[in-house]
């Protein structure tokens, strides 16, 4: 756990600088004081109810991606499993559009996060049935591709259908995900979810240690391999679910992080997950520091950041699984 | 004490039976070759046995909880899969998960249990190496190394020593040869008959569908079944320098 | 944009055109509110929607057409009203098939809503009509009596943040209610996006939001976002429906009235 403090310190600070950045212009000094002691002024509730949140859903929905791109990875023996790139979180979005577009999300409070996760669940049995249990790069991501692109087209029918004049447009959001404009309410709303699936994604560790060896030796090592798979599913589905509820689907973050800190932890998968997740925290917050900076007069989508970064790589990758197995 | 037991052991795979009605037990301080002809259903016995896939009749094994069996039987797969370029080290490790609890760090038992089994199968010098940048032979010890590592009574191993360089399928076998001196039992399935018949206490030659044969080696690799079951001739000779077995053509 | 109108706007036809077709929303409306009886024959399918039509339940005497070339041709018009807005394919598959187009720019002044009451008087031959409305609209915008008075502070916050400023209608339509806009003093202008933060600390007077589509949308949602609900419960508050300040039409004095109401409301309670 030697690179467990810096990743802790490098999240710790990109917290603070996204709490400091902002289109309104407040001194340092000033703005920490506003949002420890609260008050009624205007400063208070930009610190509380736009900034915090915001910094806030960046280090959960990081993390959530993060850790559950590795832990995908970690089972699927794949370093291209990724919950955005095999359409999980596209199977997400559409849950979430649809339960707004029925008014469940607006009946009742979970309603969004939870068709959201069912939607997510949906997404990631798919794309496991589809992949099979070794999940070969070709399978998977001809699986994925099917699932990314109905799942697509059908949140496209949906805000194409609906009365709002706005929601046609919402596509973007949907797709490449934005933290703009986001508020306590939101961080309430996923919290509960991303802390049960991290729970259950965190446990995976020692299973995914013996997945290493395929899936005969670990059940032979005694690992549950039903129960392993039943976290994991439950566990992808509530932390992208929640995530891509509140913000949209970030890509890539999942496939970017773990790839990065794969050689820092001797490449031990259980290892990875915390890493990953700590990765992922300082990913977003980066990436959501630099769309308000690059483009502030703009809602430039965190996924456009996150694609520029991770494509390249994901290509990378591609060629040298190329290289390998063939 | 016998380590397993299995009685009228069958197993189908769409629609049609592998092999039926085996039954064997193996006691303490055996080195238990599985022989037979591609096909004969060694790796399917194997991972009956252990409980991985449906069967008939009962195995002791299968029937104990998964964890419990992880503490009795250690399983070396015939697959050499390594996903992650780990190091030799952390693999062999991944022996020790069966005797960590949930949130249990490695120990100093553990590591010690790790650094014989690589001493074992002289990987000492390469502990720090990423496993999948080894050779397919050096892989194959390291696994074996890692199976080694779980300690437990038994050890199934299928077909570990194929690949490997003749001085290390020697050793490896001696290895065996060594865990039954201390009361372990080895299950190992094999296609060199020679080593077979030089290390193993035991065979159980497996083919048409049944098991035809459970006994010390010379009984078992009689002329005829060795002619009807893998259409070769041989030549065995209990010699000064113990057992030669040497295959010598095909029949058919 | 005052040439821009008269190169759309053809000359005005010798004889007043006996079946109109109208493809746009904004000249639905003119259109209703001028034309003689049996002179319009059909408006576009949106003048039917409450949301943003005025004149719902009056469209529904027309035929409703989906502003395609197609259908409208097969109505065999002697004029069709469009928007310089409307799509360009549209208006020139009409024109070469023979079809007399007017087109009328958006308006983004009270001054610009009077001259397009004047043209649509002027092509449909109903210039007594228009001068009619046009009577009134200049009667109940003097009785606003809003130009003296201190001028609130008030932001037009629309969907996904963005704001009216100054040169747009309903920015127009704010400072004819007395208002000062706030976004505008803050460096924003229309189209452009006023940050949440940067609202919250320019501390206006009064948000003016305007009413939710159903359906729901994550672009409106910042119209709940907390900051605006904190502006909204501690002080006055407006919401204005889509219907009264889409289109340059008289109707857009509803949402003037409106606004003076509210500003009267900030100013009973200031002196108190």
């Amino acid at each position: 756990m030697r690179i467990a403090l810096p990743l802790l310190a490098v999240v710790a600070a990109l917290f603070m600088v996204s709490l400091l950045t902002g289109p309104a212009d407040i001194g340092i000094g000033e703005s920490l004081a506003a949002l420890l002691s609260g008050g009624d002024g205007p400063l208070a509730l930009v610190m509380r109810e736009i900034r915090l949140p915001r910094a806030l859903l960046a280090v959960m929905i990081g993390a959530s991606l993060g850790l559950s791109g590795a832990a995908m990875q970690g089972y699927l023996r794949n370093p291209l499993a990724e919950p955005g790139l095999i359409g999980v979180s596209g199977s997400a979005a559409l849950g979430a559009v649809l339960a707004i577009q029925t008014g469940l999300a607006a009946s009742f409070a979970l309603g969004l996060p939870l068709a959201a996760l069912a939607g997510a669940l949906g997404g990631v049995l798919l794309v496991m049935a589809l992949a099979g249990p070794r999940g070969t790069s070709l399978t998977l991501i001809l699986g994925g591709i099917a699932v990314s692109s109905l799942a697509g087209a059908l949140t496209a029918l949906v805000l194409n259908l609906s009365p709002n004049p706005f929601a046609a447009s919402e596509i973007v959001f949907w797709m490449m995900g934005s933290l703009a404009d986001r508020s306590m309410t939101h961080v309430w709303l996923a919290l509960p979810f991303m802390v049960l699936g991290l729970a259950l994604l965190a446990g995976l560790g020692r299973g995914l240690d013996a997945l290493t060896l395929g899936e005969d030796a670990a059940q032979a090592m005694g690992i549950d391999m039903v129960r392993l798979r039943l976290m994991l599913v439950i566990g992808t589905a509530c932390v992208v679910g929640a995530g891509t509820a509140v913000a949209g689907a970030i890509g890539f973050v999942g496939l970017v992080v773990p790839h990065m800190l794969r050689p820092l932890v001797g490449a031990h998968p259980g290892r990875l997950l915390w890493a990953s997740a700590l990765g992922g925290a300082a990913m977003v917050l980066l990436a959501d520091i630099a769309v308000r900076v690059v483009l502030p007069e703009r809602d430039l989508k965190l996924g456009v950041l996150t694609a520029l970064v991770g494509a390249p790589l994901f290509l990378h990758l591609i060629l040298r699984l190329r290289r390998e197995r063939i | 004490m016998s380590l397993v037991s299995v009685t009228d052991l069958g197993v189908r795979m769409g629609g049609r039976a592998v092999f039926s009605d085996v039954s064997f037990e193996i006691g303490a301080g055996e080195v238990v070759g599985l022989i037979g002809p591609n096909g004969a259903g060694k790796t399917t016995l194997m991972r009956a046995l252990l409980g991985l896939l449906p069967f008939e009749g009962q195995s002791t094994l299968a029937a104990l909880p998964a964890a419990e069996r992880a503490r009795l039987a250690a399983w070396m797969p015939q697959s050499r899969e390594i996903a992650w370029p780990v190091s030799v080290e952390t693999v062999v490790m991944l022996g020790r998960v069966p005797h960590l609890g949930t949130l249990q760090r490695p120990g100093e038992e553990d590591r010690a249990r790790v650094a014989a089994a690589l001493e074992r199968m002289e990987l000492a010098e390469m502990r720090d190496r990423p496993a999948t940048q080894l050779s397919g032979g050096e892989q194959a010890r390291v696994l074996i190394a890692r199976a080694l590592a779980q300690d437990t009574p038994l050890l199934i191993a299928d077909e570990p020593i194929a690949g490997l360089d003749p001085a290390h399928q020697i050793s490896t076998m001696q290895s065996f040869a060594a865990l039954a001196d201390v009361g372990k039992s080895v299950l190992v399935s094999m296609h060199d008959l020679g080593l077979a018949v030089r290390h193993c206490t035991r065979l159980v030659l497996l083919g048409e569908g049944r098991m035809i044969a459970d006994g010390p080696p010379g009984e078992v690799l009689t002329p005829e079944r060795l002619a009807r079951v893998f259409g070769i001739s041989a030549w065995y000779k209990v010699t000064e320098e113990g057992p030669v077995y040497q295959p010598l053509e095909v029949l058919r | 944009m005052a040439a821009a109108e008269q190169i759309a706007l053809p000359p005005p036809p010798d004889a007043a055109p006996a079946r109109v077709v109208s493809m746009n929303l904004c000249t639905d409306l003119l259109a209703m509110l001028l034309a003689g009886e049996g002179q319009l024959w059909s408006v576009s399918r949106i003048a039917l929607d409450p949301m943003v039509s005025p004149l719902a339940d009056e469209a529904r005497d027309h035929v409703i057409n989906h502003s395609r070339a197609e259908e409208i041709y097969l109505m065999r018009p002697d004029l069709v009203l469009a928007s310089t807005l409307s799509p360009r394919s549209t208006v020139l598959m009409l024109e070469r098939l023979g079809i007399e187009v007017a087109q009328f720019a958006p308006a983004s002044t009270l001054e610009d809503v009077r001259d397009r009451v004047i043209d649509m008087g002027r092509v449909l031959g109903r210039e007594a009509a228009a001068r009619a409305v046009l009577a009134r609209f200049d009667a109940r915008l003097a009785a606003l009596g809003t130009d003296q008075g201190p001028r609130p502070r008030a932001v037009i916050y629309h969907a996904n943040g963005y704001v009216s400023g100054r040169g747009s209608l309903s920015g127009d339509i704010l400072e004819r209610a007395g208002f000062a806009n706030a976004a505008h003093a803050a460096g924003y202008g229309s189209g452009q996006v006023m940050p949440l933060e940067v609202l919250a600390l320019s501390d206006p007077d009064i948000v003016v939001t305007a009413r939710t589509y159903p359906g729901g949308s994550r672009s409106e949602e910042v119209l709940s976002h907390p900051v605006v609900r904190a502006f909204r419960a501690g002080r006055e508050s407006a919401v204005i429906s889509d219907q009264s300040w889409v289109c340059g039409t008289p109707f857009v004095l509803d949402a003037v009235e409106q606004l003076a109401e509210a500003r009267r409301r900030i100013m009973a309670g200031a002196g108190e």
